[in-house]
């Protein structure tokens, strides 16, 4: 602040005062903008009616479960790119496995995010999240299924003996034609 | 895991389309080729009249070239088969080449100027003799046609003309040992000349026209004969008698034999054999005892007379006749390094033409053999020049005193290669001479980047191909990353090691080993076996590799042994030790001293093992694993298979440290009346095994059996062991076996009805490949075994294998005794096989080819795939995907499959794989006559960039991309500027 007036008494023409003084009380001289009045933000709870929360709260809860439900569709569409894509090991066939384990594992990381708009103290938001967890998962593990139907998943014998070094031998002998 | 499975379905897609071939542009980019003809045994030259002046030779390893007198090339060449040995060689008409081949059997004609064979005459005969060559050049006008050949105890008139019999004669029909055969200067007669089995004399006098025996005369002598008859003129030949001590001058003009004896006082005075030699001198013969020659005058009136006495005589060339009346032949004289060459007057013994001294490498040996030529010098006078064939098989051509060219052809009789690294690069090695400056280095980038954008003119295009042929890297004395560049030891028929690189086949160094020179102690010095015996890697980093020589003094089994020790990088013989104890079986034993020098173990003929090093240490390492080393052996004239196991000191005559018993273990009896053992094969000591899993595609696992311890061993009827087609199909069987060498357990007994041999089998990891005849389908057939453990097949448990509850690595005894399961299938192939080997990587995860030397001396990449026994006629999409081709009966041959592309290796006995530092790689020796090598990648270069890669393409695409990024940046922070200040 000081900074600032110095600098405008050494001839700046203007200068911009960033301080937010938008919280607190006009205590200062400045005056509130034209058609501002603080007053009525500090009364909106009182001045709005009991119903408009209610519906506020009712659409927050339908469109918390409409988010729940999202993945459903995602799902539906992924199972139709899965079966296109085939049981072979291919580009395609890997990217489509790739972002159908990442985007289960994106979405489950941000499920405080997705619901975060429509928290509310009156909106229940547990059933949406398992729903929305729930149906992640199922993603998730369409999958780990789909890799394991490509055969890239560790289940078999084979998988944890392919690189497993000869065994060494006691005895030696060499030889030939006498 | 998932992961390297998905590399390795990568790996298996990109090679399911795998094309070998090279295009144009890349031969020699990798392999080279050498071409060579083996010690010459005859030389003829052609100098009269001819354009090229070239010399024809004949050599040991059945080969018939034209040489370049100027340069020592090849002009041409021309190999004959194993058995088809040339005696003698002439040259007929002034355009045709002539070879009597086979004993006198084969008569062939070949064009001078380019090789191509002219006629071939069959001459048969009743029983085997030496065989002889005249063409004559003075019969009249329109005889001169003829050549006489003798062989097989007939003496046949072939036209020079076609090839035509024109008359045959029997000749040998007492026993007799004709000799020589001579035609008079002038008449129409010719002699045969030969020594009967009393010891008589005969001459035939023979029509040259009509092959009409005109006289026959023979006469006893009493005092015998000893040795060959030497032929100083047309009218007489001279012979030692029995005893020895005099010789005998024998006229035979017209048929009347005369003798005339005289005693040679000069062959009292030295106490070695006298020996007549063979060399045709005008006038006179020469008798070698102990190195010093005495020549003889044969007068006219049939009188000998000793004219001098010559020391340190090396060789004697025959004689030649140039101007009128003139004749000459040529001495070699020997002492150390020094050579001195004299060319005598046969007519005026106190006058000689030439007398020089030459002076060179010493790594030569012996001079051999010489054959000498005239030429007319500028002012008019005779010049000569000699072709000379040292101890060490090289050909050498010395004119005006100085050697013109030398052909190391020592190269074309490889017994063994082994290989050694390179020096490692050290700072301070300087480089920069080899090595590009960057300059030159984007240069050519930049013209490879031209001809990739279809840009460049043609002269482009050549720069850029000499740039790749003549990349220096490849032949940089040091070791590479890749381990492409190593030097490749070669031990050859006579006693010499070479050391070529690997990069463009330079010999690096060659030395004629001391521990294989004759000596009164070892009278036929050969080499048998090559072996690494010191390979610095870890901690003796600092000295050099060395390699083990192994020879025997002889051919039969109790013959003393040579051991010598050479340094790689150098060529110096360290050390060596003969005579020593008999050597029948080298033993290379999987241990190492301090010094990294590898421990063998060497059985002599009765059976007792010595070990080598021979230091305290390596007897400290041995003594920890006696009683599990084992050896076996394999008698193929009694038909026995035996076992034995290293015991302990040994107690009797020798008592040494370093010597050890073994007893017998077991055998295996083979009945001699129904078996015959014709070839056997194990795998190969160094090679590396990545897995000892096999996964199909439906996951399941199969253990392969991976032991070093088996033995191939393939027999067949005693019928069947002679050539194609002299057995019926149902006399002929052939069986094969798999043999545990620890135990004598046989663990596999296969019979093929109605085949035969010659079996070549190659055994690597759990499989074994082998080709042989089938009678019933005429055709050559090809058969894989795998073998399978079952004992392993049930560690199938996933959580066991995850926390590591298995035995799989355990170490296995041959004792437990595993059960085995093999499959196996058989197919047709097309060609008949010389030799058959298997490419090797470091790390043994490449996929593996088989490699087959054709009959036609080609080497053929055979994927393994096309060998797998799970193939079927129509197999599952899984099986497709794992890469398992459609069975057909036989398996295919591609053009562009053969490795040695356009050459051909002629007389292929070896192909030997060695295993690069890069995995996919594997580089590739094949040796016959000729020499090819080349750089192989079974399954592509799957872990490297071509060396075609442009890297000025990837840089500046590189730099263009940082460039735009930043001009990108600049704009849009500008036009951002201006979007705030709208």
């Amino acid at each position: 602040m000081d900074k600032g007036k110095a600098v405008m008494g050494m001839g700046r023409r203007w200068a911009v005062d960033f301080t937010d003084n938008s919280t607190s009380p006009p205590s200062r001289d400045i005056p509130d903008p034209l058609g501002f009045t603080r007053a009525s933000q500090d009364q909106d709870d009182s001045t709005l009616s009991r119903e408009k929360k209610n519906a506020e709260a009712n659409w927050k809860s339908q469109k918390a479960w409409e988010v729940a439900q999202a993945p459903f569709k995602n799902l539906m569409m992924m199972g139709f790119m899965m079966w296109m894509a085939g049981s072979t090991v291919h580009l395609f066939s890997i990217g489509i496995t790739v972002s159908a384990l990442w985007q289960p594992v994106s979405a489950l990381q941000g499920v405080g995010k997705v619901f975060e708009p429509y928290k509310d103290s009156k909106v229940d938001l547990l059933g949406p999240k398992l729903v929305f967890i729930a149906l992640n998962l199922v993603g998730l593990g369409l999958g780990v299924w789909k890799l394991n139907t490509l055969g890239l998943l560790p289940t078999h014998a084979s998988d944890w003996v392919s690189s497993l070094p000869p065994a060494q031998e006691v005895e030696y002998s060499g030889g030939g034609f006498f | 895991m998932a992961i390297r499975a998905f590399l390795l379905c990568i790996i298996l897609f990109s090679s399911s389309y795998t094309s070998f071939a090279l295009y144009e542009d890349q031969v020699g980019l990798m392999d080279w080729h050498q071409q060579y003809i083996g010690k010459v045994k005859k030389a003829v030259f052609q100098t009269q009249k001819a354009g090229r002046k070239r010399v024809v030779v004949s050599t040991e390893e059945n080969a018939i070239a034209a040489l370049d007198l100027r340069h020592g090339e090849i002009f041409w060449r021309q190999i004959l088969g194993v058995n088809d040995v040339i005696d003698e060689i002439d040259i007929a008409l002034g355009k045709y080449v002539v070879t009597l081949s086979s004993g006198g059997s084969v008569l062939r004609a070949w064009n001078l100027p380019d090789g191509q064979m002219v006629w071939e005459s069959f001459l048969l005969g009743s029983k085997p003799s030496r065989s002889l060559l005249l063409t004559p050049t003075n019969f009249g006008a329109d005889k001169d046609n003829v050549i006489l050949a003798y062989g097989n105890g007939c003496l046949h008139a072939v036209s020079s003309i076609d090839g035509d019999i024109l008359w045959k004669k029997e000749l040998a029909e007492n026993g007799i040992d004709v000799q020589h055969l001579v035609h008079p200067e002038e008449g129409d007669t010719i002699y045969a000349l030969g020594i009967g089995e009393a010891s008589q004399f005969e001459a035939y006098v023979i029509n040259v026209r009509n092959g009409e025996l005109l006289k026959h005369s023979s006469k006893g002598f009493t005092g015998g004969f000893s040795g060959d008859l030497s032929l100083p003129t047309s009218d007489k030949v001279v012979v030692l008698d029995s005893s020895k001590s005099s010789l005998v001058s024998i006229s035979f003009v017209g048929g009347e034999i005369k003798f005339q004896e005289f005693q040679i006082s000069d062959l009292q005075g030295y106490s070695g054999e006298a020996v007549l030699l063979p060399s045709k001198l005008a006038g006179m013969v020469a008798i070698k005892i102990d190195r010093s020659l005495l020549f003889v005058k044969l007068k006219d009136e049939g009188t000998l007379e000793v004219v001098d006495t010559v020391p340190h005589v090396e060789a004697v060339s025959d004689s030649l006749s140039f101007a009128e009346g003139q004749t000459a032949f040529g001495l070699i004289q020997q002492d150390g390094a020094k050579i001195q060459l004299t060319i005598k007057s046969s007519n005026d013994w106190k006058s000689h033409f030439l007398k020089e001294s030459i002076e060179f490498d010493q790594q030569r040996g012996l001079v051999h053999k010489v054959f000498i030529n005239n030429y007319v010098r500028t002012d008019r006078t005779y010049g000569f020049r000699a072709l000379i064939v040292m101890e060490d098989h090289s050909l050498l051509l010395l004119q005006q005193g100085a050697v013109v060219w030398n052909r190391e052809d020592a190269l074309a009789s490889i017994i063994d290669v082994t290989t050694s690294e390179l020096p490692v690069q050290k700072d301070g090695v300087s480089v920069a001479k080899v090595e590009h400056n960057l300059f030159e280095w984007l240069k050519g980038h930049l013209l490879k980047l031209k001809a990739t954008l279809m840009l460049a003119t043609p002269d482009d295009v050549a720069a850029v191909q000499r740039i790749r042929l003549q990349s220096a890297e490849k032949s940089k004395m040091t070791r590479d990353h890749n381990g492409f560049r190593k030097l490749l030891i070669v031990l050859t028929r006579a006693g010499k090691l070479f050391a070529l690189h690997t990069g463009d086949g330079r010999i690096v160094w060659s030395r004629l080993l001391n521990a294989f020179h004759k000596s009164g102690t070892c009278e036929s010095p050969r080499g048998i076996k090559l072996h690494q015996w010191q390979v610095p890697h870890h901690h003796a980093l600092d000295e050099n590799p060395s390699v083990l020589v192994v020879g025997t003094c002889g051919h039969n089994s109790d013959a003393s042994g040579i051991l010598s020790f050479v340094d790689a990088y150098k060529g110096e013989e360290l050390n060596y030790l003969a005579p020593v104890h008999s050597i029948t079986q080298i033993i290379p034993l999987p241990f190492t001293d301090s010094t990294e020098q590898h421990l063998h173990l060497i059985i002599d003929s009765e059976g007792y093992g010595h070990l080598y090093p021979r230091t305290p240490e390596a007897v400290d390492i041995f003594q920890k694993e006696l009683g599990n080393i084992y050896w076996y052996s394999v008698d193929i004239n009694n038909n026995l298979l035996k076992g034995h196991v290293v015991k302990k000191n040994c107690k009797e005559e020798i008592a040494d440290d370093y010597c050890f018993e073994s007893s017998d273990l077991w055998s295996v009896i083979f009945p001699s009346d129904s078996e015959k053992i014709i070839a056997t094969s194990t795998r190969k000591f160094s090679e590396v095994v990545h897995t000892q899993a096999k996964v199909n595609a439906d996951q399941d696992v199969l253990y392969k059996y991976i032991s070093k311890n088996l033995l191939f061993l393939a027999t067949v009827t005693p019928k069947a062991m002679g050539d194609i087609g002299s057995v019926t199909p149902d006399d002929s069987w052939l069986f094969v076996y798999l043999v545990d060498t620890i135990t004598g357990r046989v663990l596999l007994r296969m019979s093929h009805h109605g085949c035969q041999g010659p079996v070549h089998a190659v055994f690597s990891e759990n499989w074994v490949v082998y080709h042989y005849f089938n009678l019933r389908a005429h055709r050559y057939e090809m058969s894989v075994v795998e073998i399978y453990d079952q004992s392993r097949a049930d560690n199938k448990d996933v959580l066991k294998l995850v926390l590591g509850k298995h035995n799989l690595s355990a170490p296995v005894s041959s004792y437990s005794r595993p059960e085995i399961m093999t499959k196996s299938q058989s197919y047709f192939f097309t060609h008949s096989v010389k030799a058959v080997a298997v490419t090797s990587t470091a790390k043994g995860i490449t996929s593996k080819q088989l490699l087959i030397g054709t009959i036609g001396d080609q080497v053929l990449a055979l994927d393994k795939r096309f060998l797998d026994p799970r193939r079927s006629l129509n197999p599952t999409q899984a099986e497709k995907e794992e890469g398992i081709m459609p069975l057909t009966d036989t398996l295919p041959i591609m053009p562009q499959a053969f490795v040695t592309h356009a050459l051909k290796v002629e007389g292929l006995r070896s192909i030997i794989a060695i295993p690069a530092k890069l995995e996919s790689t594997t580089l590739i020796f094949a040796h016959g006559v000729d020499l090819f090598f080349t750089r192989l990648a079974p399954s592509k270069t799957y872990d490297s960039l071509t060396d075609d890669f442009n890297y000025a393409l990837l840089l500046l695409t590189i730099v263009a991309l940082v460039i735009s990024i930043f001009v990108t940046w600049i704009w849009s922070e500008r036009k951002d500027l201006q979007e705030k200040w709208r």
